[in-house]
């Protein structure tokens, strides 16, 4: 075979690689978005989004899983603006601030790494050690804190690696006309504007549809979630606790429920797009 | 260490006595992760003149510009020894105030490099930080240095439009706007008219000569004819070292030290 058939059947074998790989994540997407409607859609209705669970409703009778939805608005959205007011200062300081390649930068780094890895059940048993130690029940609180806890490394590594692309010479002109580090970080951060708003969805995606780091941290209760310190429903503990049930009935609304919850990040990543899409109005 | 003669020969100390030293490099030395990029280098750059940085490639000649501004702190594993005097201060001196002497030069890098919001607010973006609000303060500054780079003819009507939009050319201009801005004493260009077509960097090259009435200028260029046209004072960097500074005519025509004979000439580039 001459060299160049041999490049152009190269060329094609890893083409088609990617393409397969392509394939393969559109597929499962399908299915899997497929089999929640296929299952969900029947059992689907107003009465289920808008009522909180009567009496029964977990053998198959009246009500909703509005509590579990309020819920879980509320702990995502609090914990994911949390994570992001203490996360962005922490990748600007050690992007701007700590000396570049010093024993604090690579320690941050890879603490923010490991931080990152450690699963979320991990994290809700440890914040549950020390709310048993403080006396404090599980509740919508505990919850917040031990999911913003969780998703703060993902906010730090996302930023971390949008600063990381920014060109040297925007340090340097901003530098040149006299900028302290600060005002260059205030340009910086205009820079990545758009990918803040990836991180924050990034993070807001982990907060809602954590299950571990809520389970022994927030609790679970039928009730509407009214104050900070009572358990509160959350709608991936709300799916897992229907699709236990041998009951169909139940079941079917365990897939209705994770319709809801994929219609919900759905809208996020819609709104998301929005925004950060407005963000750019001078392109680099 | 030294393979080559020091550059304060007879001669050289006698040109640079005529006129007042705006900056004088003393036994500069810079380090960058173990690797000594600058040794001893010893300069006095005149006011209201062209000092043109040659030599090769990796030779030193943009650390040396940055140290001028301090630039280099932003280097990973960086040293520097030594002093910089400008005006008889030194920057490198532990109470020196970074901010305030970066604002004394202005920097004109390699490619324009606008920042990411409208035409007038990267003319006033300097200004701004260093605390001017009035706006009709601002709008004067804008006007007056977009006139002083001949832009201001071309973008009047468009002020609000991304900067990014403008020709490179015209981004280069821009640029130079932004740092006058904010009324440095000195113009460092770190081969600022390499990304530039041959017009864009004849109307740069005729504003730097305009603008030396009011400024020490030290360019970095690794064009020979550029510095032959616009400079008055040439300093030859080879290995890190200072080789030899002198008039223009004199170190194109007649240089003394045989390393500079060979690379004005070509034979080594």
């Amino acid at each position: 075979m001459s060299n160049v058939k041999k490049r152009l059947l190269k060329e094609k074998l890893a083409k088609g690689a990617m393409q397969l790989s392509g394939m393969l994540i559109t597929g499962c997407l399908f299915f899997i978005v497929g089999t929640i409607l296929y299952k969900g859609l029947p059992y689907l209705s107003w009465e289920m989004i808008s009522q909180t669970p009567q009496g029964g409703f977990y053998i198959g009778k009246d009500g909703g899983i509005f509590n579990a939805i309020l819920g879980s608005l509320y702990l995502a959205s609090v914990s994911t603006a949390l994570a992001t007011l203490i996360g962005v200062p922490i990748s600007i300081y050690v992007h701007m601030y700590v000396k570049s390649g010093s024993f604090l930068e690579r320690a941050c780094k890879l603490l923010f790494d490991v931080l990152f890895g450690i699963p979320s059940i991990v994290y809700g048993a440890i914040a549950f050690s020390i709310m048993v130690w403080m006396g404090i029940r599980a509740s919508l609180l505990g919850g917040i804190i031990t999911i913003t806890l969780l998703t703060i490394p993902i906010v730090v590594r996302t930023i971390d690696e949008l600063l990381k692309t920014l060109p040297i010479d925007l340090k340097h002109v901003t530098f040149s006309l006299g900028s302290t580090r600060w005002e260059t970080a205030k340009m910086f951060l205009r820079y990545i504007r758009p990918g803040i708003f990836t991180a924050v969805l990034l993070a807001f995606g982990r907060a809602i549809g954590d299950v571990a780091g809520v389970l022994l941290t927030t609790g679970f209760s039928d009730n509407l979630p009214k104050y900070i310190d009572e358990p509160a429903a959350t709608l991936p503990l709300a799916i897992f606790f229907q699709l236990s049930s041998p009951i169909p009935e139940v079941q079917g609304r365990a897939y209705a429920s994770a319709l809801v919850l994929t219609f919900i990040i759905l809208t996020i990543v819609i709104c998301t797009h929005i925004l950060a899409s407005k963000q750019q109005k001078h392109k680099i | 260490m030294h393979a080559y003669p020091s550059i304060q020969t007879a001669e050289a100390q006698d040109l640079t006595a005529l006129s007042t030293p705006h900056i004088q490099i003393k036994d500069l030395n810079v380090i960058i992760e173990g690797k000594r990029i600058l040794k001893d280098i010893n300069l006095s750059v005149p006011n209201n003149s062209i000092t043109s940085i040659i030599g090769p490639s990796g030779c030193g000649k943009t650390t040396l510009l940055k140290t001028l501004n301090r630039l280099v702190d932003d280097t990973k594993g960086v040293e520097v020894s030594g002093s910089v005097l400008v005006n008889g201060e030194d920057i490198y001196a532990k109470d020196a105030e970074v901010t305030h002497i970066r604002k004394k030069m202005g920097l004109l890098s390699q490619k324009p490099f606008p920042l990411p919001m409208s035409i007038f607010d990267n003319i006033a973006y300097g200004p701004r930080i260093h605390g001017e609000r009035d706006k009709k303060v601002l709008k004067h500054i804008v006007e007056t240095q977009l006139r002083n780079v001949g832009l201001w003819e071309e973008v009047k009507d468009r002020l609000d439009a991304s900067a990014t939009r403008l020709s490179i050319g015209q981004q280069q201009r821009l640029c130079l706007a932004r740092g006058l801005a904010v009324k440095p004493e000195i113009i460092l260009g770190d081969e600022s008219t390499s990304a530039l077509d041959p017009l864009s960097t004849q109307t740069i090259e005729n504003l730097l000569i305009e603008l030396k009435k009011d400024y020490t200028i030290v360019l970095v260029t690794h064009i020979l004819r550029q510095a032959r046209r616009v400079s008055d004072y040439i300093l030859f960097v080879y290995n890190g070292e200072a080789v030899e500074f002198g008039r223009t005519e004199d170190i194109l025509l007649n240089p003394q030290n045989e390393i500079t004979r060979q690379y004005v000439k070509g034979f080594i580039s």
